[in-house]
């Protein structure tokens, strides 16, 4: 099918794009990579009469080291990011969870920012970036402000991004020598995921010295799992701490109900995956 | 071992070596550069793009229609509703009346007040481009008012809520089979009542889940009626069939209708259908006198284009206490949805024959009672009928052995057919030509290693493995090469099943063969080409195969159920046989010797015990000079034939399927999989293995994967790709498949059809595995598709693990909440991208 | 309209283009480009599969105007100089097709696969054509045809010969 009619404009530089955004943003949808947008523009659930594309504007591009965190551009591809090997070393765990985002088409042309942005509680990318205490950049015609992970997913397919401003960057802090998994449920491979757990840990001397664990579509944003990560830290990396840390993955999670399972089968599900994205990030970190 | 390695055994009637060659397939140069006709592909001068309008309530009354705002769009040409039609519009048609007083509502193309099913079309728009088709079609407002719908099968049986009120029922026939009234064998309540006492009563209920066909290619379909002839390009199976229902029911003349299927992107049954938007772009075509092209979306061909299966199988079954049947009986409930499509009721009826499979079952009853609801329409999809009936009986089967206590192998051993008892007359009435399912059998456990995942299983189960391992058999037969004329005739089905070819020795030494089948996908232009170049003598390259155009191929009845080899590729042979006898006169003129002394041997008639001969192409090219030929004799080799089929066609394998079942999680994760399949004399095994291949793939999805849902209003829920599951290359394995041979004794080929038979074997073999896996935890069902949930429930609760939800989670619905747009959440992001 | 300049098959082309226009639609309807198909809405199938800059993409799922300035393959543009590519020649050779519909887009999918891991395990083929439906093969075929493709990328010589299971066990 195909798109209503609309405007087009694709500007070259961040100001630019936040002008025409003051101009046309209450009938305005920005199109990062757009591979959420254009099937929704096709199946015209939505028309806006405008569309402004980031696609030109290349410092929005890129991975970056900056000192205790790294900093990825908004328009930066999901190929590109699972590629970087900044990435892998300091936030393996969004590496991970990136590599198993869709396709690799649509990993060639989808980018972080704009699935951070689209806040699909069954995206691959919230939760790591809630896991691994991510800060979100974002601009607007008063400047730039920077909104935790924690408090950027306000609901489903709502974030804190206001309708003048724009995600720019998103700052991850360095998590070196974490051993990082994404255990991603799903029934047939090209499907959002029915569940899926990012765990990232460091081990010391055999026990945990830290915990970072994100739960996706468990709730109508991305999770953080603090009761795992607190039921983790100091204790032995064995199985019987994970197992018994994963049983906590439930608390808070107010899953959905859909054709792919119900909510208390998702909550048994969650309490499973946790524990084998915990062995695998343990293992991960040992290896 | 593979089937391209497999030399299978040729014909003797032939000589050449095509036969049984994995040649490599003529139709790809074009389809592997891009070079391809699609319908949609095709753009005539003037051409306008039609977009329907679409109702999104199940069933409802149209209470306006206000169409000035699209009218007035640009770009605009015409905005029609049913208002705007007369009769010449035509109706989509029933072929197959199972019984006499079976009610049917008129299929009209296009709703006039009422609505029967969501995705039915409300009104049709004709402009210059697609987009601007598109862009007219939201501005039609459509007032409705909605009406109960009934949705759910068991619903509907009852009454209560009707589907078309002015029928005064649901229920539409029931087609009932009893072996005891036939005379084919005995009574089975009788039988039952006996097995009551002392031996072994199953009662089971199994739920055919409704399915799509999902061919990848979209349907479309373009008509141009400039010219004498009206032409329609339609993404078909079924060319012949769809001009005569456009004739039927339009008064346009046949003789004024020439159909064309060009590349047509798989089928699978999906396309066999007279369907509402080819009437309708033939009505707007002749209205506007331009040619138009429809071509639908995904979502639309996922709503409104015809689904499969959808039945609940109620089966008894008896047997004596070490597990031999004494009789079945079954009770089906199919679920027509909103209308009784072209082949509709028939495809249940077409499992009536077949439950009783490969075994030698002593009573048999079958009742179907077919049922309307305010769903899209249902007909044939892949193996239509068979594979349902093939699912209950070998999961029948398994549950048999289970009660037993033996080997699910044992238990089939004790009642099937033996090789010495060919041919076989069927509780069911049909005589079974040839089968060896001892040697299929052998061979399939053989290759899977049978006994040593046995004895893994007894192992995992032992010390309590999350991870079980499952095995699961199915011995399968069908019915396929659709079909004897004259049975067709007995069951009231509106054609005749026979085939057409003709063969055309051009004067240049090539060949052309036309035949009535209607390729899409199946690879004819290789495997026709081969049994010419076999049966001429000719060079396979010199063969160039026509088809899938009512003008160049006259006669014909198309392409499904298996048919097009067994029945079209017999009507090819015998016409081929008649070039040759054509040709022999003038051959032994030229000779100057006597017919009864030339033999025809490699392309060439010799003079018996002297080097002396003349090329049949040779032949050829003297009759078309036509300088020399015996008095009386025409001046052309050409031949035709029609060939009907004196039988049906019983391809039949054992299938082994080993899957984990994550006892955690309740995923299920397919191992290994073996088919032996028994398909009879082999034309080409490099498209026998994909043929297998796909069919397999599509029976593993119906068990693991695919369900069309719908929530309680009729809306479908699964009706995108985002939730109606294909599976991808990253979900399925690669297959063992090996063949064993059987010829056919009712085609001088000795083939027996392959197109479904892997999807009809592989679906019980997969929950038959499935619940193996599980029988130790108490479990001995799972529901169709058997997803994560459904096996985590079965074990933790028992039964077979529930309904599907019936809501979809909303990836693809943010929106901003501008006016004017469907929001269905209370996103408020202004950013669009995503992933 | 928007001026966009793209280069598609080799061939420099320059056009108005309304900002809806898909990819795809721009390639079938002003380039004749049908090699490329549509098989649905939702970015699932893959049938549209092109190259955008060397990478492959789904060309339902990206704007004409997005390419401006960019160089676009399709399943049109890779045979060079009368010569199939060689996953072109694999797909014919283990018969990885049947109806052929999902073929241009998968051939496209199998040349960036192999591109980026020239000889990748089943395993990798499986999960590197996840983007890319079929419905007629079953899939075995065409992950034998990329096996055989990569057989050739390895080698470097022999072309045609050979069953394909020989190729699929090396």
């Amino acid at each position: 099918m195909i798109p209503a009619p609309f405007d087009y404009v694709a500007p070259t530089t961040l100001e630019e794009a936040l002008t025409a955004l003051s101009e046309h943003g209450d009938v305005a949808k920005i199109i990062a990579g757009g591979q959420s947008l254009l099937p929704v523009l096709r199946m015209r659930l939505n028309a806006p009469e405008w569309v402004i594309d980031l696609g030109r504007i290349e410092t929005l591009r890129g991975v970056r080291d900056d000192g205790d965190a790294l900093v990825i551009g908004a328009m930066t591809p999901h190929s590109v990011v699972a590629a970087d090997p900044l990435v892998a070393e300091h936030a393996a765990l969004l590496a991970r969870a990136t590599a198993t985002v869709a396709d690799e088409q649509v990993r060639h042309r989808g980018t972080f920012g704009g699935a951070l942005a689209h806040a699909d509680p069954a995206g691959d990318l919230g939760a790591p970036a809630r896991a691994l205490g991510a800060q979100l950049v974002i601009a607007g015609p008063g400047g730039t402000r920077t909104v935790e992970a924690d408090d950027f997913f306000r609901g489903l397919f709502e974030t804190a991004i206001t309708e003048d401003e724009i995600l720019t960057e998103v700052r991850i802090p360095k998590h070196p020598g974490w051993g990082a998994h994404y255990e991603k449920f799903v029934r047939v491979a090209h499907q959002w995921p029915i569940v899926a757990v990012g765990a990232s840990v460091k081990v010391e001397g055999g026990t945990i010295a830290g915990a970072a664990v994100g739960l996706t579509n468990m709730g109508s944003t991305p999770l953080r799992a603090r009761a795992v990560e607190a039921a983790l830290v100091g204790q032995a990396a064995t199985e019987e701490a994970c197992r018994a840390a994963a049983e906590k993955a439930v608390e808070g999670a107010e899953p959905p109900s859909d054709l792919n399972g119900d909510a208390d089968y998702r909550r048994h599900l969650v309490t499973v995956l946790t524990r084998r994205a915990l062995l695998a990030a343990i293992a991960d970190a040992g290896a | 071992m593979t089937a391209t390695e497999a030399r299978p055994d040729r014909s003797p009637e032939f000589g050449g070596n095509e036969i049984g060659r994995d040649r490599r397939r003529k139709e790809d140069a074009r389809l592997i550069t891009g070079r391809t006709r699609w319908t949609d592909n095709i753009t005539l001068p003037g051409m306008l793009h039609l977009a329907m309008v679409r109702s999104p309530f199940a069933h409802a009354r149209i209470t306006g229609v206000e169409t000035a705002a699209a009218k007035d769009s640009v770009g605009v040409v015409a905005v029609l509703t049913g208002a705007d039609f007369d009769e010449s519009l035509g109706v989509c048609i029933n072929a197959w009346p199972i019984t006499p007083d079976q009610k049917a509502p008129t299929h009209p193309p296009v709703a006039t007040d009422r609505i029967s099913f969501a995705g039915e079309i409300v009104a049709v728009v004709a402009a210059r481009s697609a987009a601007e088709a598109r862009d007219a079609a939201d501005l039609v407002e459509v007032e409705y008012d909605e009406l109960p719908a009934v949705v759910d099968l068991e619903e509907a049986v009852k009454d209560e809520v009707l589907a078309h009120p002015d029928l005064g029922t649901n229920k539409s026939a029931l087609w009932v089979f009893d072996s005891a009234q036939a005379g084919t064998g005995g009574n089975v309540d009788e039988a039952i009542a006996a097995a009551r006492d002392g031996g072994i009563v199953l009662e089971r209920t199994y739920r055919q889940q409704r399915l799509i066909p999902a061919f990848m290619e979209p349907r479309s379909v373009v008509v141009d009626p400039t010219g004498e002839q009206i032409t329609v390009w339609s993404a078909t199976q079924i060319p012949h069939i769809l001009r005569f229902a456009l004739a039927a029911t339009t008064g346009v003349p046949e003789s004024k209708i020439r159909v064309i299927a060009p590349d047509v992107g798989g089928g699978f049954g999906g396309k066999l259908q007279q369907t509402p938007e080819e009437m309708l772009a033939f009505a707007v075509a002749r209205r506007l006198g331009k040619p138009v092209k429809f071509t639908e979306t995904r979502s639309e061909s996922l709503m409104s284009a015809h689904h499969g299966r959808d039945q609940i199988q109620k089966l008894t079954l008896a047997a004596t206490k070490d597990g031999r049947v004494t009789g079945l009986k079954v009770e089906l409930t199919a679920n027509l949805g909103a209308y009784v499509a072209l082949v509709g009721g028939g495809v249940p009826v077409l499992g009536a024959f077949m439950f009783n499979a490969i075994y030698k079952f002593p009573a048999y009853q079958f009742n179907c009672q077919t049922v309307l609801t305010n769903t899209t329409w249902t007909d044939a999809y892949r193996g239509a009928g068979r594979p349902e009936a093939t699912y209950a009986i070998e999961r029948l089967m398994d549950e048999l052995a289970a009660e037993v206590g033996v080997d699910p192998l044992e238990v089939r051993e004790r009642n099937w057919i033996t090789h010495e008892e060919f041919p076989f007359t069927t509780v069911a009435g049909l005589e079974y030509d040839s089968g060896n399912y001892e040697a299929a059998t052998a061979r399939a456990k053989e290759m899977f290693r049978y006994d040593e995942l046995r004895a893994e299983q007894q192992a995992r189960r032992a010390s309590g493995d999350p991870v079980q391992l499952g095995i699961g058999v199915s011995t399968f037969t069908e019915m396929c090469g659709l079909a004897p004329s004259r049975v067709l005739g007995s069951l009231d089905y509106g054609a005749g099943g026979w085939e057409h070819a003709e063969i055309r020795m051009l004067p240049t030494g090539k060949v052309e063969v036309v035949t009535g089948a209607s390729a899409h996908g199946q690879g004819h232009e290789t495997a026709f080409s081969q049994i010419v170049a076999d049966r001429l003598g000719v060079p396979f390259e010199d063969v160039e195969i026509l088809h899938g155009d009512t003008m160049v191929a006259a006669k014909g009845l198309d392409t499904y159920g298996s048919r097009s080899l067994v029945v079209g590729g017999e009507a090819v042979v015998r016409a081929a046989d008649k070039v040759l006898e054509k040709a022999r006169p003038i051959a032994a003129h030229l000779l100057e010797a006597s017919v009864d002394d030339l033999e025809f041997k490699d392309g060439r008639f010799g003079v018996r015990g002297t080097d002396q001969g003349i090329g049949l192409t040779e032949v050829a090219a003297a009759a078309f000079a036509a300088h020399n030929l015996p008095d009386g004799v025409e001046a052309n080799l050409d031949s035709e034939a029609t060939y009907d089929p004196v039988n049906f066609n019983f391809p039949h394998g054992t299938h082994l399927c080993a899957v984990e079942v994550d006892t955690e999680t309740g995923e299920t994760r397919m191992r290994k999989y073996v088919a032996c399949d028994d398909i009879g004399v082999i034309i080409n095994p490099l498209i026998v293995s994909g043929q297998v291949h796909g069919g397999l793939v599509q029976g593993i999805a119906q068990a693991l994967w695919e369900e069309a849902v719908y929530d309680d209003t009729g809306t479908l829920v699964t009706g995108s790709f985002v939730d109606y599951l294909l599976p991808t290359a990253a979900d399925t394995i690669s297959f063992d498949i090996d063949h064993t041979t059987s010829p056919a004794t009712t085609n001088s080929l000795g083939t027996k059809g392959v197109g479904e038979a892997g999807t009809i074997a592989s679906t019980p073999a997969v929950v038959n595995a499935v619940v193996d896996a599980l029988r130790p935890y108490g479990v001995h069902d799972v529901r169709m598709p058997c997803t994560p949930e459904r096996v985590w429930r079965a074990i933790r609760e028992g039964g077979a693990g529930g309904d599907t939800t019936g809501a979809a989670a909303p990836h693809f619905d943010a929106s901003t909440g501008m006016e004017g747009t469907v929001d269905r959440t209370d996103g408020s992001s202004p950013e669009g991208g995503d992933q | 309209m928007t001026r966009i300049n793209v280069t598609v098959d080799g061939m420099k082309v320059a056009d108005d283009v309304e900002p809806r226009m898909l990819l795809v639609h721009y390639l079938r309807e002003r380039l004749g480009k049908t090699g490329t198909v549509v098989g649905c809405d939702t970015s699932n199938c893959g049938a549209c599969t092109v190259h955008l800059d060397g990478q492959s993409v789904k060309s339902c799922n990206v704007l004409a105007v997005q390419a401006d300035g960019h160089e676009v393959t399709t399943v049109e543009g890779l045979a060079q100089d009368g010569h199939l590519h060689r996953v072109q020649e694999a797909f014919r050779e283990c018969h990885g097709l049947q109806c052929g519909f999902c073929t241009p887009g998968m051939i496209m999918a199998s040349v960036d696969l192999l591109g980026r891991n020239p000889h990748p395990s089943e395993e990798e083929i499986r999960e590197g054509l996840e983007g890319n439906l079929c419905r007629c093969t079953g899939y075995h075929n065409i992950v034998r045809a990329v096996q055989f493709a990569s057989g050739h990328l390895a080698a470097a010589v022999t072309a045609g010969g050979g069953a394909t299971e020989e190729v699929a066990q090396a």
